[in-house]
């Protein structure tokens, strides 16, 4: 919408600086035009102000639903989960899942690289549920008092692999041989699986030449698998679970070599303090904590790749 | 804020201005043709080729960047053909980075190149044809400078619009320090990376770059502002 109005009000200034540009009196025509791309700019701002306050009014009347939650059903809340882009299609599942669980609870997914989750949180977004796929950000934002400590759990673990487009040509064999690419989709330090590949580059001592190499930095994992599908790059470093996600698309070349990796790669989950949930949110949040590490949830998530954390 | 400085990588600085200056050359030979060729035109193919060479200006740019992956990605047919015969690469390029920006650049000079042709008056040119002139002659030295103030500001706001395009581009070209990695681009990795110092400073650059531009645009089309009155 913002980039929409953006585009009609450059639109404006073109047809004003048309007016300026030539006096003649032709313009009665371009004079009606201005006025309908002005009101087409108020129309669209009522509507953009429209949507907002729409939508934030039916989050403040599902947070003022308060009552004595009963054991099975919840009462009616939307409850506002950040995930790792590498958890996307498997939470989608669990969602649905969920959803016939607890019929009332909406979950709203919010899946990016965790680096940039981390910002969200602190820059105050709305979240209830913090999914990551680091320690590192769990544990910054619980140093910042974000994160209810006691809630944090360990609830997966996931593998670091090196990837190709499926049928291409590449004389990288392994981790060790990455810097024979012409060209690497890695992503930015920020993102948990742009730490673990740097961490394993570094223990192999190849970390500078790696760095020197010609490195298209992904803005999260989706973005790194996106490259490599689309054979924009020769290699690339993602997860194992987004590997097998477009198997047919993608070769694995290999895994992360054993003892690289000092951290394993944990995926930690925890509840964020939101000062603006309801009672009911806040229950139906520790109810969908409690969901995502039942057997049930973790048959979804072996079947997608992970493995459950020890 | 020193050792920030002496730490900045400052290529983003050199990719964002000879993109937009190869993406605004580029957009200026195009814009220009595209006008003459639409002007010429019947009105039904007239609105049809001007709402398609519109396009970029009012769509979001990341539906450019959709339709120029579809184009030159190295899976799909052009530009596998482009890659296994002629060795070209666009996506992850500097390449990629001007076709980008020349794109949604494109707009911005069409329509101001073609609102400065139509104002021209055409006794002008009749009389440079009863005078024996051929068309190009008429064209240099008649056409143009008449609309050189309206030409003018397309051009500088074509080459603003290249600077600062960022959807298309992080789509087509991705995010290489040194080769794609553009103001706009360094910003948006920077600020998601947490470095607000760095991406203010870029973000300070660009937006004196583009108050500059601005003023420009202004003293160029202020020619013709003589005679309004203020109110």
């Amino acid at each position: 919408m913002i980039l929409l109005m953006a585009n009609v009000e450059k639109l404006c200034i073109i047809s004003l600086l048309k007016e300026y540009g030539g006096l003649n009196m032709k313009n009665v025509k371009r004079r009606v035009s201005s006025l309908l791309l002005v009101s087409l700019l108020i129309i669209c701002s009522t509507m953009g102000i429209v949507g907002c306050s729409s939508s934030k009014s039916s989050t403040t009347t599902d947070a003022a639903s308060v009552e004595a939650s009963q054991a099975a059903k919840l009462e009616k809340a939307t409850v506002y989960v950040f995930v790792a882009a590498s958890l996307k299609n498997s939470m989608t599942t669990i969602q649905d899942m969920y959803s016939k669980v607890q019929p009332n609870v909406t979950i709203v997914l919010n899946p990016d690289s965790s680096g940039t989750l981390k910002t969200q949180i602190d820059e105050g977004a709305t979240c209830d549920i913090f999914f990551s796929a680091a320690m590192k950000q769990m544990n910054d934002l619980n140093t910042e008092g974000l994160i209810e400590s006691s809630s944090i759990a360990k609830v997966l673990e996931n593998q670091v692999v090196l990837i190709k487009p499926k049928g291409s040509t590449t004389p990288v064999t392994s981790f060790e041989t990455i810097t024979k690419a012409k060209n690497i989709a890695l992503a930015g330090e920020d993102v948990p699986v742009g730490a673990y590949a740097r961490e394993i580059f570094k223990s192999l001592g190849i970390s500078d030449k790696v760095m020197a190499m010609e490195i298209n930095q992904g803005a999260n994992v989706t973005a790194v698998l996106a490259a490599i599908t689309e054979g924009s790059n020769e290699v690339g470093v993602v997860y194992a679970t987004d590997a097998a996600s477009v198997a047919s698309k993608i070769d694995i070349i290999a895994s992360a070599p054993s003892g690289s990796l000092t951290t394993p790669v944990i995926y930690p989950v925890g509840l964020v303090k939101n000062k603006d949930a309801s009672p009911a949110q806040t229950a139906a949040a520790k109810d969908f904590i409690a969901y995502l590490q039942t057997d049930e949830v973790t048959s979804i998530f072996t079947g997608y790749g992970f493995s459950k954390a020890k | 804020m020193n050792d920030i400085f002496s730490n900045i990588d400052w290529s983003p600085l050199w990719i964002s201005l000879k993109t937009g200056i190869m993406a605004t050359i580029i957009a200026f030979f195009l814009g220009i043709l595209a006008a003459r060729l639409v002007m010429r035109l019947d009105k039904k193919l007239k609105w049809i080729l001007d709402g398609i060479f519109t396009l970029p200006l009012v769509l979001p740019p990341t539906v450019a960047g959709f339709f120029l992956l579809l184009l030159f990605s190295l899976r799909r047919p052009f530009g596998k053909y482009l890659y296994t015969q002629f060795d070209i690469k666009v996506v992850q390029t500097w390449t990629g980075c001007v076709i980008a920006a020349a794109v949604i650049a494109f707009p911005l000079m069409y329509r101001n190149a073609r609102a400065a042709f139509e104002q021209v008056d055409i006794s002008m040119i009749q009389s440079g044809r009863t005078l024996g002139l051929s068309e190009g002659k008429i064209f240099w030295k008649i056409v143009m400078p008449i609309a050189s103030p309206g030409i003018a500001s397309g051009t500088i706001l074509a080459f603003a619009r290249a600077i600062g395009e960022y959807g298309a581009t992080s789509m087509l070209a991705g995010n290489i320090l040194g080769k794609t990695r553009t103001i706009a681009v360094a910003i948006a990795s920077e600020t998601s990376a947490g470095n607000y110092d760095t991406a203010g400073i870029w973000v300070a650059i660009i937006v004196v770059m583009s108050f500059f531009i601005i003023l420009s645009i202004n003293m160029i089309s202020g020619k013709g502002m003589k005679n309004i009155r203020q109110w």
